[in-house]
Order: structure tokens, then C-alpha cells, then sequence
């Protein structure tokens, strides 16, 4: 594929507001998982929760789109300048030329969670506050941003589960490359909602302590919450020796299971093969590895042989879901951020709360951040419904 | 943006399969308002066909059809697939369930209740490893499939499916979101004309508002109104009537689709 500048990047999760908070909290291998005190939820488990949120107020033109999630994007926009480029961004090419492909798995369900409790106890009907188009639709979060942003171009959302911010990147891609727009914003947010948290919990996957990606004593994921956001352009002329650029998207399905991996990870090495295709790379040229690395004993085993067999025992890897928590359907672009900040810096982040590498995990896993030169990175995003994403990321043409 | 249309799953209220809707749909027959007939799907692993909900197999069966008349390998076709509301009945099982002391969600409906729940029966029915995507654009759900699907064939040279499809919310969701009669419809497209191809759709993306294009046939109009997958009908109608026409499709707000359509054979 045609590379593509990432001109701007913005994130917000429970590590900090902003790349300078999250990068100072991977240096350190700091995590952001604390017991779930997430509303009502009485569950034994961690989560990666971002208190301000309950205090956010929502920009007053867009009061209608009020929900946690429509608050996660908006506090994710007005990090790391993001607004600011965007307005800038709107000037050069028109509001129409430049795209919005956002991913989210949940949307503003919490909404419609809470709705369900206010329902009339005669008539059963839903509180007449309750606005499905701004809230609950998977589209309302895409239509929040677009509006947000004063964006007219052409504009979707992406929900496959956890691998939709990942996805977006390969979206915004294809329309820039047929020419529907010039430029295009891409990523997303999810939020804690009570669905999710007990919808893990019935299918076994939620640890009880904080989860530990690659441990051999590990047991399920931590929920997490956040949003990012990035603005993709076409390289005009020479591209900058430090430009930070989007370089290869691979996806495939696993035609496996809703809910279980491929145990040899069979899709997850198709994704990673087309991703090194896209980006005419070779295995040899990735320097590090941002892992799905959920932590469940599935993911992680099956990850593991994928990125084993594809690249054998000495790409560095790890997963930094300890440090941030599992965000579903902002794991995507949280964690392509993430390998931005590993490449600008030179950082090989560790991973927070694994004590150990599990001995059958064969690949170069990562327990400490230490620094190292980072050119190019690869991400993985893993959904349910074996939906798969790899992303190439590098810096410099 | 050209693609090529080789072949066509269809089904509506009163619609049941493209090839036994064409004459309808051209207007040489009358239409008859009836419950969408969604037939079970042979295509799924036992287990799997019990798991799987409505908009399931409403995506199967429209899917397949498709897949079958243009006689390409579903197994080595990347697909698109959009809906505005995914499994209503899921999410309404669910937040009915938060709000009892238990919270005893089930693992099942949890698992089903993602929006791209549909293309991963897909994938497992049809053992294709190819590509997917889920999209959600609320009323113009289908355009935005339209047009991630053109956008697709023009860019990577291959053909993809579209597959649309939205179900009507039980109450007390149905009085915040009005949706009605099950509604699927899906498109085979190719980058180039084949053998197989009978109509080339030109799609350009159009950032200023206007008027849609309404059907005439009232009774149909009202099925394309009531449904987010329904608002295909303007081109499976132009399909049917193997000429030459232009349809306008809502899409987000501010924009509109120009969709040229064209028999080709």
C-alpha cells in the first residue's frame, strides 16, 4: 500500500491524558489497573477506569450525544492537540475531503444499561430521555467526532469488537487511495459498561487480580477504558526522516470460533503476513512487537505460536495490556499509539504485572521497558468473531 | 468508482430471494406485503446453527444467494458487512438481564451480541479466512456498506461481497428506534466485467444533501422507509429493471451517494 504520513495522534486511557502521561507510565512500567469500582458493578475483578469522566462536560452544541462514551472521544480529541491540528487540517484540504472512520465495540450502551433501569413500572417504556440515535447506535460515536471536528467527508463506523480501531487504519486507507477524501481521521473510544464486565465474566475471561499477559499463572483480562484519535495524510513530496507513517494493514477472519481463538493462531499469522506484505517488509525488519496479549490463556498461547512461527524467538515483544487494561474496541488505536511513542523514543515497553514469561511461550517476550533503536513496529488487534488486524508502523520514508 | 454486479441475495417482506423478486421489483408484478420468510441455515456447524440469532441468518441467507448466483467461491471473497442495529433482541436480553440482582448475563448471548457477530458466522460457515469489516452508519447503514465495498473492488482489484441487513427491536426499544420487517439484501461486485455480470454501478460520494430517490410503488416505498437495510431498494429495483438509471442515496448528514446503474449484458 501507498505509506501514509500519521500527522497527529492523540490518546487518553488509564495511564494518563495525553503521550507525554502514557509514555512516562510505560518508561516505568506503571500500571493504571485498580479493584473495579466501576458504578454498580459487585464483580472481583481490576479495572482501568478514568474518574474524570463522571465530571466531563460534554461541549454544549453537542449536549444531545451526552453519554460515557461520547465523553471518552471528546476528552481523547482535546489531547496532544489534536482539535487544534484538526482545525488547521479542515483549512488545507475542506471539511468534505477529509474522512471519519471510527471504530467502537460498545458504543454508548452504558446508556441504554441505565435506561432499562428507569423503565416505567406500568407501561415498561423507556425514560423519554433516553436518545438511541446520539447513544446507544454504533454510529452515534462516529457521529459525534464527525460533528466535534466539523468534518463533512465521508464517515462510518467500524464495530468488530476489539479489533475495530485497528481496522479503521485500513479503511481511511482504502478511501484515500480511491480518492473519496484526502486526508482522514481514524480511531475511536470504549467505555466500562456493566455488558461488558458481566458478559466477560459469564464467559470465564475476567481475572480476579490484574491481568498479567504471557504469566504462566495467568488467568483472563482487566477491562479498561479510553479513546484515541490520528490524522492520516499523503506524504507530500520527500517524506521527513522522523515523519511518523502508517506503513502496512493486514487483516483476515479465523473462520474458527465467536469466542476462541484459532489454537495455532492461524489468522493471526495471515494478518501479520498481510500487514509485512502491505508494507513490503520482512519479519527481519520489525523491531518490536505491540502484542493482543490479552492474557487469557488462550490468546495469549495462540498469539504466541503465530508470532513464532512468523518471526522465531528474537523480535522483541510484549503486550501493555497490564499497564492499560483490555479497551475492546479502542485497543486498536491505543496500542498503534503506543507503538508510535516505542518508535519516536526508542522504547521497548515491559509488561506491568507479569511476574514471569510462561515457559511454553516461545517468542521474545518483554518483562522490562528498556530503551533500543525502534524503527518498525507491528500491533496486533484480535476481536471476537476472529476478526484480525495487524498494523506496520514506522518512522522515516 | 465502478463496480460490477455479479449476483444478488434478497430478502424482505414479501421478498423472498432475488430471482423470485425481479418481476416485482420491476414492476411486472404486484407486490404483496407479507412477513419476511427467513429459512434456516444449512451453512452453519449444528452447534453454531443454535447459537445463531436472527440478523444471523438473515446475513447467511441473503449471503449465500448471492455467492450462488454469481458462482464465485465465498471462501476466498472478502466481504463487507452493515447493519444499523445488529441484534436487537440480544440487547434487549441483555439490559433487561442488568437490571435483575443476579446480572446473570449468558455467555452465548454476550458472545453473539458484537456487531460483527454476523461475519463471524460468515467466516465459520463459509471457511473463509479473506477479510471482513462491520460497519454501522445508522439509516445509511447500506450506503456506507455501498460505499466501503466500491471502495474496496476499485482499490484492491478483487471482488467483495456487501451484506446489509437490520432487524426490527422488541419494546421497549422498538418505540425509541421504529424498525420493521426483517430486512437482507447482498451484492457480489468484481472490479471488471465477467461472465457473470449483469449490471456496472458507478458510486460517487457527493457532499451536499439531496432528495432521495423515493419508489413509486407505495407499498414498497413503505418497506424502504422502515428499515435501514431497505433503503437499498431504489438500486435493487433499477437492478431489476436491467436499464440504465441513477438512484440518490441519504447518506450522513450533508451527503449524499450518486449511484449509477447499468445493465451490462
Amino acid at each position: 500500500m501507498q505509506p501514509l504520513v500519521i500527522s497527529r495522534f492523540a490518546t487518553v486511557n488509564c495511564l494518563g491524558a495525553g503521550t507525554g502521561a502514557v509514555l512516562d507510565a510505560l518508561r516505568m512500567k506503571r500500571s493504571g489497573l485498580a479493584p473495579c469500582d466501576f458504578e454498580t458493578a459487585a464483580l472481583d475483578t481490576w479495572v482501568g477506569r478514568i474518574p474524570a469522566l463522571e465530571e466531563l462536560r460534554i461541549r454544549r452544541d453537542l449536549e444531545d450525544y451526552d453519554c460515557r462514551s461520547n465523553r471518552m472521544a471528546q476528552l481523547g480529541l482535546e489531547q496532544d492537540g489534536f482539535t487544534d491540528a484538526m482545525a488547521a487540517a479542515r483549512e488545507r484540504y475542506g471539511a468534505a475531503r477529509i474522512g471519519v472512520f471510527i471504530g467502537t465495540s460498545t458504543s454508548g450502551i452504558l446508556e441504554t444499561e441505565l435506561a432499562y433501569r428507569r423503565r416505567d413500572p406500568q407501561t415498561r417504556a423507556l425514560p423519554g430521555s433516553f436518545r438511541y440515535h446520539a447513544t446507544q447506535n454504533s454510529y452515534s460515536l462516529g457521529d459525534f467526532v464527525r460533528r466535534y471536528l466539523g468534518l463533512t467527508g465521508p464517515s462510518f463506523v467500524v464495530s468488530s469488537a476489539c479489533s475495530s480501531t485497528a481496522k479503521v487504519f485500513g479503511n481511511a486507507a482504502r478511501m484515500i487511495a480511491a480518492g473519496v477524501c484526502d486526508a482522514a481521521v481514524v480511531g475511536g473510544a470504549d467505555t466500562l459498561c456493566l455488558t461488558t464486565l458481566y458478559g466477560f465474566h459469564s464467559l470465564e475471561l475476567t481475572s480476579r487480580r490484574p491481568c498479567r499477559p504471557f504469566d504462566p499463572d495467568r488467568d483472563g483480562i482487566s477491562l479498561g477504558e479510553g479513546a484515541g484519535f490520528a490524522l492520516l495524510e499523503k506524504p507530500a513530496g520527500l517524506v521527513a526522516s522522523d515523519a511518523v507513517m502508517l506503513l502496512g494493514v493486514g487483516e483476515s477472519s479465523d473462520a474458527y470460533h465467536m469466542s476462541t481463538p484459532h489454537p495455532e493462531g492461524a489468522g493471526a499469522k495471515l494478518a501479520m503476513q498481510r500487514a509485512l506484505g502491505a508494507a513490503r517488509l520482512g519479519p527481519a525488519d520489525i523491531d518490536y512487537i505491540n502484542l493482543h496479549g490479552t492474557a487469557t490463556r488462550t490468546n495469549d498461547a495462540a498469539e504466541d505460536k503465530a508470532v513464532v512461527e512468523l518471526f522465531g524467538s528474537a523480535t522483541p515483544c510484549s503486550s501493555t495490556k497490564g499497564a492499560t487494561g483490555h479497551l475492546l474496541g479502542a485497543a486498536g488505536i491505543t496500542e498503534a499509539v503506543i507503538s508510535i511513542l516505542a518508535a519516536q523514543h526508542g522504547l521497548l515497553p515491559g509488561s506491568a504485572h507479569t511476574r514471569s514469561v510462561d515457559p511454553a511461550l516461545k517468542s521474545d517476550y518483554l518483562l522490562d521497558s528498556r530503551e533500543s533503536r525502534v524503527r518498525r513496529v507491528l500491533t496486533n488487534s484480535f476481536g471476537f468473531g476472529g476478526s484480525n488486524c495487524s498494523l506496520v508502523i514506522g518512522i522515516g520514508g | 468508482m465502478r463496480a460490477y454486479v455479479e449476483g444478488v441475495g434478497l430478502l424482505g417482506p414479501g421478498l423472498r430471494g432475488w430471482h423470485e423478486s425481479r418481476a416485482v421489483l420491476a414492476g411486472a408484478e404486484p407486490y404483496r406485503v407479507a412477513p419476511t420468510a427467513i429459512p434456516p441455515s444449512e451453512l452453519l456447524p449444528p452447534a453454531e446453527r443454535r447459537r445463531a440469532g436472527i440478523p444471523v441468518k438473515l446475513a447467511l441467507a441473503v449471503g449465500w444467494e448471492a455467492f450462488m448466483s454469481a458462482g464465485r467461491d465465498a471462501a476466498a471473497t472478502a466481504a463487507v458487512f452493515t447493519s444499523s442495529s445488529g441484534d436487537g433482541e440480544i440487547l434487549h436480553q441483555i439490559c433487561d438481564t442488568l437490571t435483575t440482582p443476579e446480572r446473570g448475563v449468558s455467555p452465548t448471548r454476550f458472545m453473539n451480541s458484537v456487531h460483527n457477530a454476523a461475519a463471524g458466522y460468515w467466516s465459520i460457515a463459509t471457511q473463509s479466512r479473506e477479510p471482513s469489516t462491520s460497519l454501522c452508519c445508522y439509516d445509511a447503514s447500506f450506503a456506507a456498506g455501498l460505499l466501503e465495498c466500491a471502495t474496496q473492488v476499485a482499490v484492491d482489484a478483487r471482488p467483495v461481497a456487501l451484506i446489509a441487513y437490520d432487524q426490527p427491536y422488541p419494546q421497549p426499544l422498538h418505540a425509541a428506534r421504529p424498525i420493521s420487517g426483517e430486512f437482507g439484501v447482498a451484492f457480489v461486485m468484481a472490479p471488471e466485467a465477467t461472465r457473470r455480470s449483469f449490471a456496472a454501478i458507478d458510486l460517487e460520494f457527493m457532499p451536499y444533501d439531496k432528495a432521495e430517490t423515493p419508489l413509486s410503488d407505495h407499498a414498497l416505498e413503505a418497506v424502504r422507509v422502515s428499515n435501514p437495510a431497505a433503503r437499498s431498494l431504489p438500486v435493487l429495483v433499477a437492478l431489476a429493471r436491467d436499464g440504465a438509471e441513477e438512484v440518490v442515496l441519504q447518506y450522513v448528514a450533508g451527503a449524499h451517494l450518486h449511484v449509477r446503474i447499468a445493465s451490462c449484458r
